[in-house]
Parts: structure tokens; C-alpha cells; sequence
């Protein structure tokens, strides 16, 4: 398949159509307002698809819940202030086990914030906002073609462990344009069958999906099956890629766009024999706290670069266990730094600390 | 090689859609490339910008802080921008609308009427493309046929005389500069 010069917004809304999306509820807000306009075009022109631009994004996150139920591929798509609005629905998903796949091209922040890129919402997203014990499937990729592909594989992975994905992503991968290679389209009526939905009764017993559980025990005992099934996607969808890893003396952590900016800088330090290395987390949760751990047998120093005040540092730092020593550079409000500023500052910390 | 290009002017004056062309054409090169058209505010009456990078190596960063070209529609995007090109990049300027000059002497200007060239084809909408006609030319990052190719793609399956008329800009700007 030839490859087609496409904005991030529209790659993510033709790449969720491609994995079977049928259902699109959202609400306006910058700078993701392309896959909702994507969305009514081409949702507008398919057999079956719907397209709501609901009164807000609450409705919006609940109308994902109902088509959910009733057994269709919903998604929803916002940035930071608008997720915010969704953490309750998305609670309720998750309660439900509903799967269903929440996009967050996110913004500076907080409160309204700006609309130049940030990562400022991981904690948001790795955490969750919404209220329970629950985990939602975070996927952070960064460029257009991993927007394609994770979003893809975000409902295949949302329906297999009946669970909410989010993909968080942030301004710059929703406006800029790369080539991508699309993936395939799939045939809904070959996607595996659910048997929970709700689709009506006739002819077999009645079907309930609620998340009022009175009982304290009965309560528990769901948590403790949510409990399990997040075990087994840490176990089996723990996503990370290491570069320039092998003989580095430092490395560097980072996700999504600071993660590319991060490589462009360690190839320019490598050209100048400075022993640098990137580790960039794939899956936000569940977090590779074993590969970074692992690291830690070849490197001592790490160097943490987020466009946020300190978040994933957080998680690099639980992974470590006080092993290693962690360093952090950020910037926060949607400050996109130059691969060349970025480089100047890691190189100084790694002369500082006498690695070169 | 990795290159940076912004194109800058009033909303209006096609300059995302010069963005846009070059990251096909440079597409269809095989290059790399990135193209980040300028989303904020600004957009309404005041600079839009588009920035491209084409590189035979993977990307970092779609921002370029210090590009090697500069395609300037207006005065404001001349003020804007004449002080990040690196030195020794060029800066293709429209004279027709931009009164003042650089002042920095480390940079290759060309200076290009293309509100008056438009007026010889009966059609100030094509202004973008003679633009984009004489950098294709200049900076040498695709080639003219690639451009064509790009261009029929983006127009072809609308109104044919659209497609003509864009073409015969293009080729227009191409043939301006020596």
C-alpha cells in the first residue's frame, strides 16, 4: 500500500474507522477538532456508522458507554480540559468492562491552559482521574505512523480484555502531517463474537451490565477479577523500545514526541562519541518497570526529559528502586524544545558527572 | 541531509498548501518528512506559517528553529522571520506585498512579484504557486515534475481548470528566475 501525507487527527480517525470504528461522539476543543471533522465526513458515508457532536463532552463519554454495551467499536477524542470532563464515564467503563478506545491529542495546562503541546496529562492518564480502583491501557505514540498502528491495535486490545484504552498524544502529533502506510480495513462481521452484550433477549436468557454492587463482597470479589485482568495485560502488553542502548553511560527516559526530539539529540551527541542511550516507554500503563530495572545491571545514571514538571519521572524512579541515580530536565506550559537545546542540556549533566 | 523550510504569510495566501506540496513531492522522493502547519490563533487574519522538514534520515523534530529556506508572503512574516534563518540561508520574498529588505547580509534573497506576475494570469489565487514555482527552482529539494505529479493528485479530481491554472502558475514562477 502506498504511503499518504497525512495530519495526525485525521491518521488516528481513519486508522479507528480501519479497525472496525462505527460509533464517534465528541465534543469541539483544539487541537483536535480534525477527527471529529474527519469523523462526521466518513462516519456520515458508511453503512452503520454514527457520528454525534453531543451537547458536551460528559455526553459524549456516556454515549461511547451505551454503543459499547450494545456491542459496537466507540470511541471519543478530546484534549486535556475535555478528558477531564470524561474521568467519569471513563470509570464507568472501566467498572463495566466496556471496551472502548479515548484519544487525548493533550494541551498545556492546567485549567484551560493553552493549546501548544504538552505532556502535562500522564498523570491523568496513567492514573486515571475518575474514582475506583481501576487501570485504563495508556498507549503513547510519536509519529503519525505509530498513531495509525496504536490506534489500530487499541480496539483489538480494548475488546480483548473488555477494558478502556486511552492513547494519549499531544498537539504537535495531532496537527503535523507525515507519510503513513494505512493499516487494512477489518470486516466487522469477522471480529470475534461478544457474548455479553446487550442486544436484546429474545431467545436466551437476559444479559445485565450494571456497576451499583452493594454487597462488599460481591464488590471485592470484582475488584479482585478487574485485579487479575490487569495482572495479565502487565504480563503481556508491557510495550517499550531501547535505542543506542548498548554501551551507553547514560540513558535517557522519555515518551512520545520528547521521546523523538530526545533521539534526534542523542544522535547528535553520539556524533560527538558521547555514550548516550534512550529508553522510551511504549505502553504509559502498564509501565516497562522491568526493562528499566534490567538497565540498571549496564547503567547507573538516567536521565528523565518530559514537556511537563515531573511526571513519568515518578515511574522511573519506582521502577528503579532507589538503584541508579535519576536526573530530570523539563518543559512544562507547551514548550517544544530543539533536539539541539535538548542535547546541549543532556551533554552537560553527562560531563558534569564525568562519564565523558 | 536534513532540511527546513517555512512558509509564511496571511491566512489566505496558501501558504500551508506550499507546505503541503513540497512534503508530497519530497514523499514522493522518498525522503523523509514532516510538515506542521501553524495551528493557534494566529491563523485567523493574522501569519499563518508552515513548516517542512525533508531529510534522508528519521526526523526529530517537526519545529525548525533555524530553517535553511524562508518563503515570505507579507511583511509581517518578514519580521517574523528574517533573524531565525541560519546564516547563509536563503529567503524567497514576494516584493510585490514587502516593502523592506532584510538588513542581515549572510542570507541569499530572492525577491519574486508574484501578486503582479498573478495579474498576467487573471488570477490573484495562484499567487502561492508562481511562489512556490521559483523555490522549487532555487532550492533544488524536488524537482519540477515531482511538483506537477503532487499537484495533480491534490487537484486533479476537482474542476480541471483548477489543476490548469495552478500548473500554469507553478510553471510560471519556475521560468521567472534565471
Amino acid at each position: 500500500m502506498p504511503k499518504v501525507l497525512m495530519r495526525g487527527n485525521h491518521v488516528v480517525a481513519e486508522s479507528a474507522v480501519r479497525a472496525g470504528c462505527r460509533f464517534y461522539f465528541g465534543y469541539p476543543i483544539t487541537p483536535q477538532n480534525e477527527i471529529p471533522e474527519y469523523m462526521s465526513e466518513r462516519l456520515s458515508k458508511l453503512d452503520g456508522g454514527v457520528f454525534i457532536q453531543a451537547e458536551s463532552e460528559i455526553a459524549s463519554i456516556h454515549m461511547v458507554i451505551g454503543a459499547s454495551m450494545a456491542g459496537g467499536r466507540a470511541m471519543t477524542s478530546s484534549s486535556g480540559p475535555g478528558i477531564s470532563l470524561k474521568q467519569e464515564g471513563i470509570s464507568f467503563l472501566s467498572a463495566l468492562e466496556l471496551p472502548a478506545v479515548i484519544v487525548n491529542m493533550s494541551r498545556g495546562g492546567p485549567g484551560l491552559g493553552n493549546i501548544a503541546p504538552s505532556q502535562s496529562d500522564y498523570f491523568q492518564a496513567t492514573r486515571g482521574g475518575g474514582h475506583g480502583d481501576y487501570r485504563t491501557i495508556v498507549l503513547a505514540p510519536n509519529s503519525c505512523q505509530e498513531l495509525a498502528n496504536l490506534t489500530y491495535k487499541a480496539f483489538d486490545l480494548a475488546d480483548k480484555y473488555r477494558i478502556p484504552v486511552v492513547i494519549l498524544g499531544d498537539g504537535m502529533l495531532g496537527q503535523m502531517m507525515e507519510p503513513v502506510e494505512l493499516p487494512p480495513e477489518v470486516q466487522i462481521k469477522k471480529l470475534p463474537h461478544k457474548d455479553w452484550i446487550l442486544t436484546g433477549a429474545k431467545g436466551r436468557p437476559s444479559r445485565f451490565l450494571r456497576s451499583l454492587i452493594l454487597d462488599p463482597f460481591e464488590e471485592e470479589e470484582h475488584n479482585w477479577k478487574l485485579m487479575r485482568k490487569y495482572e495479565r495485560i502487565t504480563k503481556e502488553e508491557t510495550k517499550w523500545e531501547t535505542s543506542f542502548a548498548d554501551d551507553a553511560k547514560l540513558m535517557v527516559v522519555a515518551f512520545g514526541s520528547a521521546a523523538r526530539i530526545a533521539k534526534g539529540a542523542i544522535k547528535r551527541m553520539r556524533d560527538e562519541g558521547l555514550k548516550v542511550g534512550l529508553i522510551r516507554p511504549i505502553s504509559l500503563w502498564p509501565f516497562p518497570y522491568k526493562a528499566i530495572k534490567e538497565l540498571t545491571k549496564k547503567v547507573r545514571r538516567f536521565f528523565v526529559f518530559e514537556m511537563n514538571m515531573g511526571q513519568m519521572l515518578e515511574d522511573v524512579k519506582l521502577a528503579l528502586e532507589g538503584d541508579g541515580e535519576v536526573h530530570f530536565y523539563g518543559r512544562p506550559g507547551g514548550i517544544i524544545l530543539t533536539p539541539l537545546e535538548i542535547s546541549r542540556v543532556i551533554s552537560s549533566y553527562y560531563y558534569q558527572k564525568r562519564l565523558g | 541531509m536534513l532540511i527546513k523550510t517555512i512558509f509564511s504569510g496571511f491566512g489566505g495566501q496558501g501558504v500551508v498548501m506550499m507546505g503541503y506540496l513540497l512534503a508530497i513531492g519530497g514523499m514522493y522522493e522518498d525522503k523523509n518528512v514532516t510538515c506542521l502547519p501553524s495551528y493557534g490563533a494566529e491563523v485567523r487574519g493574522g501569519t499563518a506559517n508552515c513548516t517542512v522538514v525533508l531529510s534522508t534520515e528519521e526526523i526529530a523534530s517537526p519545529v525548525a528553529s533555524e530553517p535553511e529556506f524562508a518563503v515570505l508572503m507579507n511583511n509581517p512574516s518578514l519580521f517574523r522571520f528574517q533573524n531565525q534563518v541560519q546564516s547563509g540561508g536563503t529567503i524567497f520574498l514576494n516584493s510585490s506585498m514587502i516593502e523592506s529588505r532584510p538588513i542581515r547580509g549572510d542570507l541569499e534573497i530572492y525577491e519574486i512579484p508574484v501578486n503582479d506576475l498573478a495579474k498576467q494570469l487573471h488570477s490573484n489565487k495562484v499567487s502561492n504557486m508562481i511562489m512556490l514555482g521559483a523555490f522549487i527552482k532555487k532550492a533544488g529539494l524536488v524537482s519540477l515534475e515531482t511538483i506537477n505529479h503532487a499537484l495533480k493528485d491534490t487537484f486533479g479530481n476537482r474542476n480541471p481548470t483548477i489543476l490548469k491554472s495552478n500548473k500554469t502558475a507553478l510553471l510560471l514562477g519556475y521560468n521567472y528566475l534565471e
